[in-house]
């Protein structure tokens, strides 16, 4: 295959620390590069150095067979370069059309003519999308659909895709990448980082892995498995990781019964009715596409949603670890100790009267930091400045430290790599082998089976228990037309 | 990095000064003034003498600094209080009313006794009506969401026309000739440094000052303020704190502030109240506050370089020639360059944590 874009010895250093190094990458026409790594690999920033968003210290940009400059987006777009960032970037009051015509370029003095040739090119790489529909209506799924849209209306031939599945549904995901492929036919080659093997093994011609800025493989994605791409990600064979023995479930800690919660925002019901049980010492795996309902049942466990009807009981403490750890779990501003203040609250050891003995607060905040593995330079370190996996490794331990009776998790892997999602399962268990009673839910099915003592789906707002036992399809059917 | 966020402030601030004052100079040559000459002057109405420093700027920098405290308070909260000029005037009319009332009756109990009665009840009346004066807008948006930032700025004009009507009305001089209210008895005012216009509202803001900076730091009820204005949804999610409760509290106790500052102003300086009682100083209050990066300790830095500033425009007036409205430039000039400086720090600081989300 001809060489479409190639990046050659890009070296990138942040200070003291190497992003990359010697990193040489290319992608052929009408390829599917898949790009591997674990978190602070340096996939985010060679990509970001391919659309000219970073300048690399040394190495070069070659287009089709021309060395580039790219000192902007703007002229990555130029070259043929689309970007498809993990969030949103579209302007939610404008439709789907103006939002494409504003990417591409095109004249608006014609909308007809411009809302035509969008739903033309919708329908020809076979998007779902409503030229008239208001951007910020749009589910995840077609929100996602539309960054691609806008990327190929600007010509690009080149798509970089940030970890494209990670906001949508396991049938959307599936969906959506055989979509990536038909591209192909286009002449359209696509970079794909993930940090699923699966999706790289299903769709990739390619694969490229990155571990500590440099490129430690390359090659056809016929050639390898998901033990080795394992194990070139992490440098090692992942260890097999225990299973710790799970405590006999003791006192109901929590009672769900007929529980009714409205929707955050909107009039309609989120959970329509669930009845549930959570024991000390189980891990309870809540199953469900995103938007049926878990949210509310979670909030509402944790005491931050109100029930419109039905019955709840749960024993205190109860703590939440939210979904969203750069808004809602921790304040990115915030040095590591006062982010471990704000969590314990006034019961907290360092709290004397109205007063806060900072010095105890930083003593403290380094014994966690020390204990759960942070990778932070001290308590003095802002929140912001960890990693994903490290920020979390912090809100588990602050979660942890009030000695919660039940601890609700909202996905707490999100987002992770692999080691750090595995330390996240092992620290739940853990948390239940010690007799919290654990309620979690994770957006990836085969993670939730492989920590859940029990698991219950919900779908369209209505909560069914699986029966012990209950195979991955069951349980996947459940979630996609359970409730009736 | 050794250096401790207030300090680094006042030489940010300083730095900007510096490039404020060659932008007025440019501004000065350019439209056929002397520069040299309005700057040296504008130096000698700021402390070019101990009646500059002592009778012009020191009392000019109690309510810059008193409102500044007070912003520094609402916007660490969250609170976007764009009113305390409003509650500046609602502080100064009930000093006026509580000092000439209160005045009245502590007349023939000897000038201490009458002294120590009467001043704290009228800079408590101030601070009562500051905070009521804001507690309009902390009810408008817990209740209907009305932006503070729109509520607290539209009672300006209130505050505004109350004093207008007031002077004119309710609270004229006896002669009714006049728009403003009678002079203050002698028990109603704050003492002053003998021969200066220095009076004890300085130590009251620098005491206020520290404790605030002090409460921000070492308490709780500061370190949920700080949260809540940081990240409010982070504050209530893992904190359980109640938002709700602290933006309130935090824009009541800026009203206070302002009202203090009003209060301060009518008891210690101008001994009544009439129309234009502020030159804006509810305004100049909150580039105060900014330029010290809401800490309380730095406002009082910020607090007296404004107050030297517009000092020294006064001075600049009257012996160069140059409107005193030229010093504008160099305080937009310097917030400009502060924001540059900030907005950079930030994105250096973002780099240096490294690319990779």
């Amino acid at each position: 295959m001809p060489s479409l874009l190639t990046l050659r010895n890009i070296s990138k250093q942040y200070g003291s620390v190497v992003a990359l190094r010697d990193v040489n990458f290319d992608l052929g026409a009408g390829e599917i590069h898949a790009l591997l790594g674990e978190n602070g690999a340096g996939k985010s920033t060679l990509m970001n150095v391919a659309f000219g968003l970073v300048r690399p210290d040394s190495g070069s940009i070659v287009i089709d067979g021309h060395q580039q400059q790219l000192r902007s987006p703007v002229e990555a777009r130029r070259a043929g370069i689309g970007m498809v960032h993990q969030h949103f970037t579209s302007i939610p009051a404008f439709s789907v059309w103006e939002n494409v015509a504003l990417t591409a370029g095109w004249s608006i003095s014609r909308p007809r003519v411009a809302e035509e040739r969008v739903r033309a090119l919708a329908q020809r790489i076979g998007f779902d999308l409503d030229p008239r529909s208001r951007a910020g209506d749009l589910s995840a799924g077609l929100k996602q659909r539309l960054e691609v849209l806008k990327a190929i209306a600007a010509d690009a031939r080149i798509l970089l895709l940030d970890e494209p599945s990670s906001a949508l549904s396991p049938a959307d995901a599936e969906q959506f990448l055989s979509q990536l492929r038909s591209f192909k036919t286009m002449g359209i080659a696509s970079v794909l980082i993930t940090h699923k093997f699966s999706e790289a093994l299903g769709i990739a011609d390619t694969v490229t892995v990155l571990r500590r800025g440099e490129v430690v493989h390359n090659g056809p994605i016929s050639t390898t498995n998901a033990t080795e791409l394992a194990r070139h990600i992490l440098g090692e064979v992942p260890p097999d990781r225990l299973r710790l023995a799970a405590a006999v479930p003791g006192d109901v800690r929590v009672r769900v019964e007929s529980l009714t919660v409205l929707r955050q925002g909107s009039s309609g019901p989120g959970l329509r009715t669930a009845t549930m049980l959570a024991r000390a010492g189980e891990v309870v795996g809540i199953a469900a596409v995103e938007g049926n309902g878990q949210r509310e049942l979670l909030r509402a466990i944790a005491g931050m949603a109100e029930a419109k009807s039905g019955r709840i009981d749960v024993a205190t403490p109860v703590v939440l670890i939210p979904e969203d750890r750069t808004s809602e779990a921790l304040i990115g501003d915030f040095s590591l100790a006062e982010n471990l203040v704000l969590s314990q609250g006034g019961a907290a050891p360092w709290v004397r009267g109205p007063w806060i003995r900072w010095r105890q607060a930083h003593d403290r905040t380094a014994q966690l930091i020390e204990s759960f593995g942070v990778r932070a330079a001290g308590s003095e370190m802002p929140a912001r400045g960890l990693s994903g996996g490290n920020q979390q490794r912090m809100v588990i331990a602050a979660a942890l430290e009030r000695r919660p009776a039940v601890l609700v998790a909202e996905n707490p892997t999100r987002g992770l790599d692999f080691k750090a999602t595995a330390e996240i399962h092992d620290r739940l268990r853990a948390a239940a082998g010690a007799g919290v009673a654990v309620i979690v839910h994770l957006a990836d099915l085969d993670e939730l089976m492989s920590v859940a003592d029990r698991i219950v789906v919900l779908a369209a707002g209505i909560a069914t228990e699986m029966p012990t036992g209950a195979s991955r399809d069951a349980i996947g059917r459940q979630m996609l037309t359970g409730g009736g | 990095m050794g250096v401790n966020p207030a300090m680094r402030s006042l030489l940010s601030a300083a730095a900007a000064m510096g490039v404020g004052l060659v932008v007025l100079a440019l501004g000065l040559t350019l439209s056929g003034y002397d520069a040299i000459a309005a700057l040296s002057a504008m130096a000698a109405g700021a402390f070019g003498s101990p009646d500059a420093i002592f009778s012009a700027v020191l009392p000019r920098a109690i309510p810059l600094i008193l409102i500044g405290l007070g912003i520094g308070l609402a916007f660490r909260g969250g609170a976007l209080n764009i009113g305390a000029e409003g509650q500046f005037y609602a502080g100064a009319i009930a000093a006026t009313w509580v000092g000439l009332v209160v005045g009245g009756w502590t007349i023939g109990w000897g000038a201490t006794w009458a002294r120590l009665v009467t001043v704290p009840l009228v800079l408590l009346a101030a601070v009562i009506a500051g905070a009521l004066w804001a507690a309009v807008p902390v009810i408008l948006k817990l209740r209907f969401g009305v932006l503070e930032v729109i509520s607290t700025l539209l009672l300006n004009f209130v505050g505004e026309a109350l004093v207008s009507w007031m002077v004119q009305g309710p609270l004229q001089e006896s002669k009714h000739i006049y728009p403003q209210s009678d002079l203050l008895p002698v028990a109603a005012r704050l003492p002053q440094w003998p021969g200066t216009r220095l009076h004890l509202g300085l130590v009251l803001a620098l005491l206020l000052a520290i404790a605030l900076w002090a409460f921000g730091r070492w308490t709780l009820a500061g370190f949920a303020l700080r949260a809540t204005g940081a990240n409010p949804v982070a504050a209530a999610v893992v904190g359980r704190i109640n938002t709700r409760r602290v933006f309130g509290l935090a824009l009541l106790g800026s009203g206070a502030l302002a009202g203090l500052a009003g209060g301060a102003e009518v008891s210690g300086t101008t001994f009544a109240l009439f129309q234009n009682l502020s030159p804006g100083y509810g305004f100049t209050g909150i580039a105060v506050a900014l330029l010290a990066q809401l800490n309380p300790l730095a406002t009082i830095g910020t607090g007296l370089l404004f107050a030297a500033l517009e000092a020294g425009a006064s001075a600049m007036q009257r012996d160069a020639g140059v409107p005193a409205i030229a010093v504008y430039v160099v305080e937009a000039t310097i917030i400009i360059v502060v924001l540059l400086a900030e907005a950079n720090r930030r994105r250096v600081a973002l780099r240096a944590a490294g690319g990779e989300a």
